[in-house]
């Protein structure tokens, strides 16, 4: 249609730099108005990489919920996963006010086009992993997740304020249960280092590249899709989860972690972006269990769907034949 | 793996009133076959902390939105209102956060 | 037995149901076929595990010997568990969770329902709060079981084989032994028995509106209620039990 519209791309234009002072001004841009197609597109693959890590991410945990230890920790494990089951779906929703259809993320899932967070491919290996995915992984989306309620767009922003207060007790949870089993036996105390000492780098990997090393991050920035750069975000966490360690008794595995008086921040080592890299392109320990269970359940479960739909059809047809 | 649309649960919008006295107020989207289907996920998704007394759910393709001529009303309020928008104003850095 | 032996056995009838299914449910987690419904499913888990949580806690005190519902949960072998057999069916496809799902919830409904009324005011407290959870549950479950059955041809075979399959588990759940009988006296149980009609016809009315028939099968199995059980419930407590089994002196 742009061929047939001379006056389009100055029109563009225009309609750019106004949609550019409304998110200056702090206006939320809300499914119907106008917006740059590279903004929808960034939406897109943002809100629904979010999603599916949500729904991801309830796998490794899930691999723990029937083997919890108490009764009581297995209705708090059953209601954290099924809180994460409900955030993936509130960003599928927030994400196809956008015009794409969950079946389409799903497929762009499936077929590896589109990505989760990469911290799900590795694999919970023991009960101390649970808390330390509470701890670290949660406390890390959070982090994350805090600065995203203030999203320009709407639908985003929405979701997030409520997943982040539903998300309140996630990090609370896991952290008592790392509390636990620092104080208590020593295999317990051994199982929480060794969860401490697998997760906390792939934690610090979840804020993705340096910015220095984030081409995408500037753009993203102006227009307030993201708030914080990935490193400021990155060492807020670290800032907040040092002291929490130190008070498991825990140590974090990086000998060059220490406070620095002057920045009023802890320093901590290089991420080994080899390694992340490498998880990412598939070579985790979990990978394909992750993608195979996703692809199984859906695929395993069109028959349902399928039924469910023409039980609603014929529904219709008997309501509509018992009017005329 | 087709992305075969026709073959989706619809989208149903969900209204939750929170507590007597206050309205119904939208507070997300599913998917289902049916409206009581729609209605039970709604419990189960959008109240798993008790937060309605009340819930409606309408198919999304049956609700009549406003459409606005995008590029008027999207110029509109920027045209001759820009005074609303704190930009608007210049403020001297020094002065801070306001 | 004595009684106060009984009435914890009759505890832990009741909580070991609720816990066994929860624990079915939690398989689901993950990997259901639409992501609504593993929300449903978790939902209804939570409601199970409550249930069985205030159950075995109770049946722990009235027993008087320090067992809590922890003790009661991980430190039982299968003889000692007490839930029907058609609860520890594995999951299944879709179809077979429902239709064990639609059996026992038409099942507990009536059974809460009476037990509300029990002389045990505890007892009473519990199954009040619990038929609240059930009258969805048996919603959610029937729903399911009239949209696969009247649904496509392929989910309607799928549920009546699921319906075939489960038949022969569910006639234990009317059973009446010696501790039954013992707690109905008191007025603290219930006649399952007489319950029989009122499932027959439910499930009637929700089978014919759905399009399937009732399943004509001729088998059928007893025994949970001393202990004898299928070869699954082993290894659902190999799996539950296995963190407080390996390592008995730890606190979680």
């Amino acid at each position: 249609m742009d061929a047939i519209n001379t006056d389009a791309p100055r029109d563009d234009d225009a309609l750019e730099k106004a949609f550019q002072t409304k998110v200056d001004a702090e206006t939320r841009i809300e499914p119907k108005d106008w917006m740059p197609e590279k903004y929808r597109h960034t939406l897109i693959r943002q809100m629904s990489q979010h999603a599916h890590s949500e729904v991801v991410g309830m796998l490794p945990e899930g691999n723990w919920l029937t083997r919890a230890p108490s009764l009581k920790r297995k209705a708090v494990l059953m209601a954290k996963i099924q809180d994460e089951g409900g955030h993936g779906l509130y960003l599928y929703s927030a994400t196809e006010t956008l015009g794409i259809s969950r079946d389409e993320m799903f497929d762009q899932l499936h077929t590896g086009k589109a990505k989760y967070s990469s911290i799900f491919n590795y694999p919970t290996l023991s009960w101390a992993d649970i808390g330390a995915i509470g701890w670290l992984v949660d406390g890390a989306a959070i982090t994350n997740q805090i600065a995203l309620c203030r999203c320009s767009y709407g639908p985003y922003a929405r979701a997030m304020i409520k997943i982040c207060k539903e998300e309140s007790f996630h990090q609370r949870q896991g952290y008592e249960i790392m509390l636990t089993m620092a104080q208590g036996t020593p295999e317990q105390k051994a199982m929480a280092q060794d969860a401490l000492d697998r997760w906390w780098w792939p934690s610090l990997m979840m804020f993705g590249p340096n910015d220095s090393n984030s081409p995408q991050s500037a753009q993203s920035m102006k227009w307030k899709i993201k708030r914080q750069s990935n490193d400021e975000l990155r060492q807020k966490f670290v800032d907040a989860t040092v002291p929490q360690a130190e008070y498991l008794g825990l140590r974090i595995p990086d000998d060059n972690l220490k406070w620095n008086e002057e920045r009023g921040h802890y320093d901590f080592g290089e991420i080994d972006w080899v390694e992340f890299k490498n998880v990412v392109s598939g070579n985790g320990l979990c990978n394909r269990e992750r993608l195979k269970d996703r692809v199984d359940a859906h695929e395993g479960g069109k028959w349902v769907r399928d039924a469910a739909l023409a039980y609603a059809e014929k529904q219709k047809q008997r309501s509509a034949a018992a009017a005329a | 793996m087709s992305n075969d649309s026709k073959n989706e649960l619809p989208l149903y919008e969900v209204f939750i009133r929170s507590k007597n006295g206050l309205d119904h107020k939208h507070v997300g989207s599913l998917h289902a076959a049916d409206a009581e289907m729609a209605l039970t996920n709604a419990r189960d998704v959008y109240t798993r902390r008790s937060e309605g007394v009340s819930i409606w759910v309408v198919k999304t393709t049956d609700i009549t939105a406003s459409s606005p001529d995008d590029k008027g009303s999207f110029y509109e309020p920027n045209d001759d209102k820009m005074y609303r928008h704190p930009t608007f104003y210049e403020i001297p850095e020094e002065v801070g956060h306001m | 037995m004595t009684e106060k032996e009984m009435l914890v056995d009759y505890l832990l009838r009741l909580g070991d149901n609720s816990l066994i299914l929860g624990q079915r449910l939690a398989e689901w987690c993950g990997h259901a076929p639409i992501l609504e419904e593993d929300l449903a499913i978790t939902n209804i888990g939570l409601d199970l595990l409550g249930q069985s949580r205030l159950l075995l806690t109770y049946a722990g005190e009235v027993e008087g010997k320090g067992r809590d519902e922890d003790k009661l949960a991980f430190h039982r072998d299968t003889m000692a568990w007490r839930n029907f057999l058609l609860l520890e069916q594995p999951n299944g496809d879709f179809a077979k969770t429902m239709a064990r799902q639609m059996y026992f919830d038409a099942f507990q409904y009536l059974q809460y329902e009476a037990l509300s009324k029990s002389s045990d005011p505890q007892l009473a407290g519990i199954a009040t709060k619990s038929i609240k959870e059930i009258t969805y549950h048996r919603r959610h479950s029937s729903n399911w079981v009239i949209r696969l059955g009247d649904g496509t041809l392929e989910s309607h075979d799928k549920m009546q084989t699921a319906l075939n399959e489960l038949w022969g588990f569910v006639h234990e759940m009317f059973d009446m032994d010696d501790v039954d009988n013992a707690m109905l006296a008191k007025g603290i149980g219930v006649d399952v028995a007489a319950l029989r009609p009122a499932w027959d016809q439910y499930i009637e009315e929700v089978l014919a509106e759905a399009t399937l028939s009732r399943p004509y099968v001729t088998w059928s199995v007893r025994g949970s209620r001393e202990g004898k059980h299928s070869e699954h419930l082993g290894y659902i407590l190999a799996e539950m039990q296995f963190l407080q089994r390996a390592y008995p002196d730890a606190k979680w």
